[in-house]
């Protein structure tokens, strides 16, 4: 048991980091710390350097670009993206559609997408909730019949991430309606200006406009866009989802949010004297600093075990990230909250472009509290995360 | 980056496992509680036997050459089976301010005892009114001489019947609240001005409060500098700490593998409660605090060795704090999923709890630690 990183592995630390000192957009790399959205251009601009240095499919095989960087590479890397901060690359894209499409797809399925994901050509979307299927997805109703050389998708999407930036959705579609509700699912790829796909925004309790439903109405799209097998799509979603385990704890973004607290707490007065200077505050920030110290540890657990054993057996651990990293990320929301108290309160009417200089620090602090709500909501509620412990993990 | 153990580590721990698998049942255990002292001296015989109470001295003196991690190995065992025996006392602290500050001459005459099992000793530092600050010390060690003449009075001293050496917190200088003039000493138990009421903790241990009135030591007795040794007794005591909070993993995982246990076969409306999504979430949570404190556990371990003492106090209170709520939510739900059977004597699973609920309160509790963390300027 050795719980420093190796003489490389700091070097490979300080490397990562001097590349993001030298090249994330400041103006980029501000709307982050203040909680603002970036705008499309914003974002794509910085994959694109992320993608010529290498680096922007790191976690793929070799052969199609990745890296071949150890678990604890990735881990470091990550760290240092989310906490310096940085943008995170297109999930969608990178870490779903990419894996299932280079695991599953044929050639000409690799060599057509692979690269226009990795550049962000096409930005991805996911079509997997329905209005009727959240935590119960294979109950999910969007049908996709066959007609000769043709899919016609019938359906409705909700919940969808930025898909009004979107080229390209890939959708969990039922094309059995005979088989057990897993059994007749496929895995469908198409472009999002298809004749007979509607986006509609869905305006969220922060204001902001992430997610969106999505309609399709007789949608016709080339046989050849399915991916792998016919009605093998449950399996590939399973996959896709157990991708990311320890992405999903996101430590860095916490660590960074924290550092955010300290700074704030040494500068907004409370009682005529900075807030850290409270004891109640200042030991409910420790607590939730050595919150963050456990989960940081368990999720280095999960990457060293991946590192040994490889990917296949998932460390019982790795259900903790979840849960407790969702519910750190609430807690550091709510401090920031705290810390500014009654200026939360003023809305920005002109929305979260940073133009409003006179609430450049305040402005984002409630929203991004309401914003957080839905981390133990999204990538199964925390509620299946306990059910799947209670089951898998202690066989209830 | 490495959470594996070695394969000699993983050695140790089957063989302690599988020692204590032999002889610690439950019903085993309450034997041992009615020896003197309150533990079996046949058990610690083996624990001799096995090379464990040597286990973290030098091999120069007499011991293995062990480290943090095989420590963390055998307390996490020594929970799980809710052991008696004193290794704490003996081996961790006893041991710890051997090796850290023992002169060679005091380490020839302590330490084969140790290793050997034919000699326990006992830690002799709380008082009335110290609580947890480590610095606080009303008991006077006056110097005459050479000799010291140590005068107070010592509260809770685990293994305080049956240690056959004592070693004592003592002011050499200064007012109770100042953080110099504060010596250790070892000091036999049976030296002239001793006296000790004995009695048993809440938990199944035995303690003692100690009285030393006029006790005369040589200049042997002290360990380190007798007007300066708080860095040393906060070393051994986060040692101390660090070997808690792996005994508690050891009693966290025991008690979560009991309950769930439980409630696969206890059966309510027909069914086995385990089936109802309210006690299955509650388990997952039990399991949730049980990883984290194992990671922090872990933690403490390594700064056990940090070179820079306030990045290893800092690490190991926060390590305490996640300990401290972990065991608390554990500790209590495995008594709630138990339901009326976990409030029995007869059920072993309330005497898990007591022993982590006083693991809590040794050493400084949750609040203590989250203060100590936080006035520190946090763990970022």
């Amino acid at each position: 048991m050795d719980l420093a990183f190796t003489k490389e592995e700091q070097a490979f630390r300080e490397e990562v980091r001097s590349f993001f000192r030298d090249n994330v957009p400041p103006d980029t790399r501000r709307k982050l710390v203040e909680g603002r959205h970036l705008s499309k251009d914003e974002m794509v601009t910085w994959w694109r350097i992320l993608n010529k240095k290498g680096w922007g499919t790191s976690h793929w095989p070799t052969q199609y670009g990745g890296t071949g960087w150890t678990s604890v590479q990735h881990y470091i890397f990550n760290e240092e993206l989310q906490s310096y901060p940085a943008p995170q690359p297109l999930a969608f894209g990178v870490s779903m559609v990419g894996p299932v499409i280079y695991t599953f797809g044929n050639e000409e399925q690799k060599k057509k997408y692979l690269p226009r994901i990795a550049n962000v050509d096409d930005w991805w979307c996911q079509g997997f909730s329905e209005p009727g299927s959240g935590s119960d997805l294979a109950s999910l109703k969007t049908k996709a019949e066959r007609k000769g050389d043709k899919w016609i998708i019938n359906g409705q999407k909700t919940w969808t991430t930025l898909a009004q930036h979107a080229d390209m959705i890939f959708c969990l579609c039922r094309t059995d309606n005979n088989a057990k509700k897993q059994m007749g699912i496929s895995f469908i790829v198409f472009p999002m200006k298809s004749k007979g796909v509607t986006v509609r925004p869905i305006q969220t309790i922060d204001g902001g406009v992430e997610v969106n439903e999505v309609f399709f109405d007789d949608v016709e799209v080339p046989y050849e866009n399915l991916i792998g097998e016919e009605n093998k799509g449950w399996d590939y979603a399973k996959f896709l989802l157990g991708n990311e385990r320890t992405g999903i704890a996101r430590v860095g973004v916490s660590k960074e949010r924290l550092r955010r607290i300290r700074d704030l707490a040494g500068k907004v007065e409370s009682g005529g004297k900075p807030i850290i200077q409270d004891a109640a505050f200042r030991e409910k920030l420790a607590a939730c600093e050595i919150e963050l110290k456990a989960l940081e540890l368990t999720q280095l657990r999960v990457v060293a075990d991946e590192g040994k054993h490889g990917k296949g057996k998932p460390n019982p651990a790795s259900s903790v990230l979840k849960i407790k990293g969702s519910e750190i990320q609430q807690t550091t929301t709510e401090l920031l909250m705290e810390v500014i108290g009654p200026f939360a309160a003023p809305y920005d009417v002109h929305g979260d472009d940073g133009s409003n200089e006179a609430m450049d620090w305040t402005a984002q602090i409630a929203p991004s509290y309401f914003n957080n709500r839905k981390v133990s909501i999204y990538g199964g509620s925390n509620e299946i995360q306990r059910n799947i412990i209670a089951k898998a993990v202690l066989g209830l | 980056m490495d959470f594996d153990l070695t394969e000699e580590q993983r050695l140790l721990k089957d063989s302690i496992d599988g020692l204590l698998t032999d002889c610690y049942d439950f019903e085993s255990r309450k034997t041992y509680m009615k020896e003197k002292g309150g533990w079996s001296k046949a058990v610690w015989g083996k624990l001799a036997e096995q090379g464990l109470l040597g286990l973290p001295f030098a091999e120069a003196d007499g011991g293995f050459g062990g480290g943090g991690v095989e420590t963390m190995i055998v307390m996490e065992a020594l929970g799980k089976a809710l052991v008696l025996e004193p290794y704490l006392a003996t081996v961790v602290i006893g041991g710890g301010f051997l090796r850290h500050a023992g002169t060679d001459a005091q380490k020839a005459a302590h330490v084969p005892g140790i290793v050997d099992g034919s000699k326990t000793l006992a830690f002799a530092q709380l008082e009335k009114n110290s609580r947890y600050d480590l610095f606080d010390v009303a008991t006077t060690a006056k110097k005459k001489g050479e000799a010291y003449v140590i005068d107070g009075e010592k509260f809770v001293v685990l293994n305080g019947e049956n240690a056959d050496t004592l070693i004592v917190t003592a002011r050499t200088k200064g007012n109770r609240r100042d953080t110099t003039g504060i010596g250790v000493f070892l000091v036999p138990a049976n030296a002239k001005g001793v006296t000790k009421k004995s009695y048993p903790t809440q938990d199944g241990l035995h303690a003692a409060d100690i009285t030393f009135t006029g006790v005369e030591v040589g200049a042997d007795a002290v360990l380190g500098n007798p007007d300066d040794s708080l860095a040393l007794i906060e070393r051994v005591v986060d040692e101390a700490r660090v070997a808690l909070c792996a005994e508690a993993v050891g009693l966290m995982d025991e008690s979560l593998k009991t309950t769930v246990e439980y409630i696969k076969t206890r059966k309510q409306f027909g069914v086995a409660i385990g089936s109802f999504q309210s006690l299955q979430h509650r388990a997952s949570d039990m399991f949730v605090a049980a990883e984290q404190a194992r990671s922090m556990s872990m933690f403490a371990t390594m700064a056990a060795d940090f070179e820079n003492a306030k990045e290893r106090s800092n690490a190991i209170a926060a390590a305490k704090v996640q300990i401290g709520k972990s065991l608390k939510f554990v500790g209590q739900q495995s008594i709630q999923l138990h339901g009326g059977i976990g409030m029995t004597m007869e059920a072993k699973i309330g005497h898990y709890f007591k022993r982590l609920t006083m693991i809590e309160n040794t050493f400084g509790d949750t609040d203590y630690h989250q203060r100590r963390v936080a006035d520190a300027g946090g763990l970022v």
